[in-house]
């Protein structure tokens, strides 16, 4: 019967010059997460490198999201990669895509789990990232190949996201968002469901600060997820991020470094602060650019730079 | 009977020496006017008949033949009118002193003259053709002396026109006070709070004639910066304000702007305009467009991303050469546009991306899209990239703040900038002859118009600037044109400040105006 099916949609043997394979129910190396589901799937198409036996956790969110949680997601991602944890999304827009990102930046592995045909691509802006994450893990589909995008498949495939994770973190959700429903199947299917808080004048956090006040475990770094799931502990990150330690800076751009946080904020403010004329906080602004230690954002607000590189730069 | 008068026609930004022949011959009544006309011109038989008759003469009851000449040019408009009747009232045998006369003028059909537009370059030309007396309508009068070495003789109606070419009873000469004011207040810099940034952008903008893309949410101040910016562009010449109050004339727009002033025009078309309206052109012959109103001034695009594209793009060539040539069906004729371009733009398509009060809601990716709307090559030609925030309320309202330099004292620093400037490109034409962005020769010395070798050998930088830019070039992945406007900058950067080479804090300044965002 599901031979049929296979060869009712043609066999797919690759996507994006990566392999592709069909597993049922029942294989070796079926993954145990998805029997805790009501309706377990009979099939899955996967594509891409096997994936390891690691712990896995979803990281999910907002596909509009804000520069700033495109920048948290992308932490995540490679925080958890760090740790030997693979990081679980949906491939969307935003939120999943850098948290995806984040994973290969971090050099770990990471897994799609797509709401279409293997072989397909959605949204298609992503392809440069589907060809990273086929080289670096691996897309996993319920549905034949050729399946296109529609609105209905996507809820089904957060159940899988949820049953596939020992934990959920949510980025940024607005009031109602699909990753809102990721977080409730996780709770249902007993998994930790963590949140990134956020302000509240943000209304891409209204959602994950509500889950945190539904009782959501709060995510402020890696160490809460080792604290709400004891079977990673074991899990100590293989390596920090290496802090940049290069010579000290002068102490005019230290001062001025100090006031520039992971808020975007206009060179206009940070001059007034200092009382500097606009010029001299520009020339400062530059040097610290060429340092490394801010970034310049579309629109020409200034903000501290992660170590990591920049958001929507990095397929390329 | 043959009569003669002389009027004039209208070429771009030059008049044509119209004579007006009339000729009266036996046949059957008939007016017929020739001349390559176009319909208000055709029209003119009726009003002239009646202006004549009104006037208290006899219309002659025979073949009147009114050619125009040079018959091979186009001529359009009602501004014949008074030369045709004083033709035909000349060929019913009534002497008239016409020598080194011209007149223009419509007519009521009461014999009244009505006001014309193109005064001002037609009363230009003429004089160059020798005239030494023009008769025009009150209206005109101011406009028309302010061409030197013409007497001007403001006619209120064909009947006291005769009576003054008569000498019987002489018409006072023109009003020399303009009743025309300022479009719109003046806008100092001083008068706008913060945007301390933004300001310093429009002051090296000035000096070194760098056009300028804003980003900002509607409402942070965009237009009152734009405004500023033509607050401190230097003074027009004369001769400059001359040219600049033609193009209005022509345009009939001379009300939004005292032809006697010596400030810079300040324009801001709205993004609904026609390509016409912006570049120049209309039915029959072209007429002045925005950016020729803006000639020598500012022409702020409020909202650039919500032009048409194609409007956009037809910016580039006057951009580049400083003139337009806008080709018609009758011809074609180049008006002067030599503007500083100032683009203002929101950031993204709901506005509050870095608005600091309010989330910005858009799509991170159509960020790219949205600004990608100025292509490329459009974006090449705007050297500074300014983010312009909205002012909190404790900003705008106060009391103590300090109030920064007026226009007229940044003004003094811009004057010596670009006076550095005129030196360099002095001597640097003795050296090279350096290839120019810009085609006229009045704004080539100016750093914006610096290109390839001739921007190497004006910067000079020094080995710390050298180094700065190399660093620039590799963690920026600045692309060679954006490396170019980087160094055009840094080096107004250095002009402004008495430099004569480049060094490392014009380039370290100049790469914060840059457009692309850093990663």
């Amino acid at each position: 019967m599901t031979l049929d099916l296979a060869c009712a949609w043609g066999p797919v043997t690759e996507v994006g010059g990566a392999p592709a394979w069909l597993m049922a129910r029942g294989d070796p190396g079926w993954p145990a997460g998805l029997e805790h589901l009501v309706d377990v799937p009979a099939r899955l198409w996967l594509a891409g490198r096997h994936p390891p036996r690691a712990p896995a956790v979803a990281v999910v969110g907002a596909r509009r999201a804000t520069l700033g949680g495109l920048e948290v997601a992308h932490r995540i991602g490679s925080e958890l990669a760090s740790a030997g944890i693979q990081v679980i999304s949906g491939m969307a827009r935003g939120i999943d895509a850098a948290a995806h990102r984040g994973a290969v930046d971090g050099g770990g592995t990471t897994v799609a789990v797509l709401g279409t045909g293997i072989d397909v691509c959605h949204p298609a802006g992503n392809l440069p990232l589907r060809d990273r994450i086929l080289a670096h893990g691996c897309l996993v589909a319920e549905d034949p190949p050729g399946t296109d995008a529609a609105a209905f498949r996507f809820p089904r495939r957060n159940r899988l996201i949820a049953a596939l994770s020992v934990a959920v973190v949510v980025v940024e959700a607005a009031e109602r968002s699909g990753a809102l429903i990721t977080a409730r199947l996780a709770a249902d299917l007993g998994r930790e469901v963590l949140a990134v808080p956020g302000s509240l004048l943000n209304d891409r956090s209204v959602g994950t600060n509500r889950l945190l006040r539904d009782g959501a475990g709060v995510w402020l770094g890696l160490e809460d997820l080792i604290g709400a799931v004891p079977r990673l502990a074991d899990r100590a990150p293989r390596q920090r991020m290496a802090e940049a330690t290069g010579a000290p800076l002068d102490p005019p751009l230290a001062r001025l470094l100090e006031l520039i946080g992971t808020d975007p904020v206009h060179p206009d403010q940070l001059a007034a602060e200092l009382a500097k004329p606009a010029q001299a906080v520009a020339a400062q602004l530059s040097a610290l650019e060429l340092l490394g230690e801010v970034r310049t954002l579309p629109g020409g607000l200034v903000v501290r730079a992660s170590k990591a590189a920049a958001p929507g730069a990095r397929d390329r | 009977m043959i009569a003669r008068t002389v009027s004039c026609a209208v070429r771009g930004l030059g008049g044509v020496v119209v004579s007006v022949e009339a000729d009266l011959a036996n046949g059957l009544p008939a007016f017929t006017i020739v001349g390559l006309t176009d319909r208000a011109i055709q029209e003119a038989r009726e009003r002239v008949k009646a202006a004549v008759r009104n006037a208290g003469f006899d219309f002659p009851q025979r073949r009147l033949t009114v050619n125009l000449a040079p018959a091979e040019v186009p001529k359009e408009g009602t501004g014949f009118d008074l030369a045709i009747a004083l033709a035909v009232i000349v060929c019913t045998g009534r002497a008239l002193d016409l020598g080194e006369t011209a007149a223009l003028g419509e007519l009521a059909l009461d014999a009244t003259v009505r006001p014309v537009t193109g005064v001002l370059p037609m009363a230009r030309g003429l004089r160059a053709a020798g005239v030494r007396r023009l008769l025009v309508p009150v209206e005109n009068g101011p406009e028309a002396a302010l061409v030197e070495g013409l007497e001007v003789v403001p006619v209120p109606t064909l009947q006291a026109c005769l009576r003054h070419l008569d000498g019987v009873e002489l018409l006072p000469g023109p009003r020399s006070a303009f009743a025309a004011t300022e479009n719109g207040a003046v806008t100092d810099v001083a008068d706008v709070r913060g945007q301390e940034t933004a300001k310093r952008a429009l002051e090296i903008a000035a000096a070194g004639g760098h056009n300028v893309l804003m980003l900002g949410p509607p409402g942070a101040g965009k237009t009152m910066l734009a405004r500023a910016l033509a607050s401190l562009l230097p003074d027009l010449t004369t001769e400059e304000s001359l040219e600049v109050a033609a193009l209005y004339s022509l345009r009939g727009a001379l009300r939004e702007r005292a032809p006697t002033s010596l400030r810079p025009p300040f324009r801001a078309p709205h993004h609904s305009v026609s390509r016409a309206g912006l570049i120049g052109g209309g039915t029959g012959l072209a007429h002045p467009g925005e950016i020729s109103l803006a000639h020598r001034g500012v022409l702020l695009l409020d909202e650039a991303c919500e032009f048409p594209r194609s409007l956009l793009e037809a910016l580039r060539q006057p951009l580049e050469e400083r003139t337009v040539t806008v080709t018609r069906a009758r011809g074609s004729v180049t008006f002067p546009a030599a503007f500083t371009l100032v683009a203002a733009a929101n950031p993204c398509p709901c506005g509050h991306l870095g608005d600091g009060t309010r989330p910005c809601t858009c799509d991170p990716r159509c960020l790219a899209a949205y600004q990608g709307r100025l292509s490329g090559p459009m974006r090449d030609r705007l050297d500074l990239c300014v983010s312009v925030p909205r002012q909190p309320f404790g900003v705008l309202f106060a009391e103590d703040g300090v109030a920064g330099p007026t226009s007229a004292a940044v003004r003094h620093r811009i004057d010596a900038a670009r006076r550095r400037q005129r030196e360099r490109a002095a001597e640097m034409s003795t050296e090279v002859t350096a290839p120019s962005r810009f085609s006229v020769a009045a704004d080539s010395h100016l750093n914006a118009a610096l290109d390839g070798s001739a921007l190497a050998i004006a910067c000079r930088p020094l080995p710390a600037a050298v180094r700065l830019l190399a660093a620039a070039g590799e963690r920026l992945g600045l692309s060679a044109r954006a490396f170019h406007r980087v160094l055009r900058v840094s080096r107004t950067i250095a002009d402004l400040a008495g430099e004569e080479r480049v060094g490392e804090v014009a380039v370290a300044e100049a790469l914060r105006y840059r457009a692309e965002a850093s990663g």
